[in-house]
């Protein structure tokens, strides 16, 4: 395997969806090719570094003031009819 | 190396349906249960793409109220939620396109052809890198690299690493193909290793970081 088929491959590797040929045949490149083991490895903490930060919470109040407009919004419209939206 | 656990669990389609179909009879506490499960998902999403909280909280409205509109449109088969975050990130996408109307934003745009996938920084990370500065620090550094992304692949990369959707999902929400999802969520988790290296590169010794 050359570094460019490592690559086309990471994503299904780091997803977990390669047959067992491709993934032994990646995890043997990754075992002496430094270079590919780097960017499979910072690929990965890319990923769960965005996976656990998760920035954009909704506060509380900001989620019930929304929710209820929202219903609010679904309620007026179900009064006028379907052609409102 | 082992593939990446994914922590993000969707419900189960049943109960969803169940739901669906209340709200389809005219039951709006089950519509309010739909919107209940998933307008944090949504914002989420909408956040990501606009790069806008007032934009966001927009996107939470307009979605839930298109498909409270459409809700006898929705098709059965495909689940509710994949639906919701398909109106979801088209009511994004024309919220960026106002915004920012000197260029395009579409999730077909143009993508630089394959030679531009080869990673050029291959230097090491710090073994712990998220500790190297604090959480709101992080949270800039995280938020700034994500803004750099075209919104095609800021899109797919928030659907698929951070919302959790599967690969499929991804594509029938985004009305992409499954190869064109792959690729480019490849090049966007590449550009952003790329880009996080910058800050979470090693560091020599005696800078107090290792």
């Amino acid at each position: 395997m050359k570094c460019s088929d490592f690559l086309q491959e990471l994503t299904n590797y780091l997803d977990g969806v390669l047959d067992e040929n491709t993934k032994t045949e990646l995890e043997n490149h990754l075992s002496w090719c430094h270079n590919c083991y780097v960017v499979c490895d910072t690929t990965k903490k890319t990923i769960q570094i965005y996976r656990d930060s998760l920035p954009y919470e909704l506060p509380d109040d900001l989620r019930s003031r929304l929710r209820s407009a929202i219903m609010t919004k679904c309620q007026q419209h179900k009064k006028r009819g379907p052609q409102s939206v | 190396m082992s593939a990446i656990e994914n922590k993000v669990v969707a419900p189960p389609v049943t109960e969803e349906l169940a739901l669906v179909q209340a709200a389809k009879r005219g039951d709006d506490s089950a519509f309010e249960e739909l919107v209940r499960r998933y307008d944090r998902n949504v914002f989420r999403i909408a956040q990501h793409i606009t790069q806008n909280r007032e934009d966001a909280e927009d996107v939470v409205q307009e979605a839930f109220l298109k498909a409270y509109g459409n809700l006898a449109q929705f098709q059965e088969q495909s689940k509710f939620y994949t639906w919701l975050v398909r109106i979801a990130v088209n009511e994004a996408l024309m919220k960026l396109r106002r915004r920012k109307p000197e260029r395009t934003v579409s999730l077909d745009e143009e993508i630089k052809t394959e030679d531009d996938s080869l990673p050029r920084e291959i230097a090491d990370w710090s073994p712990n890198p998220e500790q190297l500065y604090n959480q709101s620090e992080l949270r800039e550094i995280l938020s700034k690299t994500i803004q750099g992304l075209p919104p095609g692949f800021r899109t797919v990369f928030v659907l698929r690493d951070v919302e959790g959707l599967s690969t499929e999902e991804t594509a029938s929400a985004l009305e992409l193909s499954v190869p064109a999802v792959k690729s480019r969520l490849l090049r966007a988790r590449l550009q952003l290793r790329e880009r996080l290296g910058r800050y979470f590169q090693k560091r020599e010794s005696g800078d107090g970081n290792q």
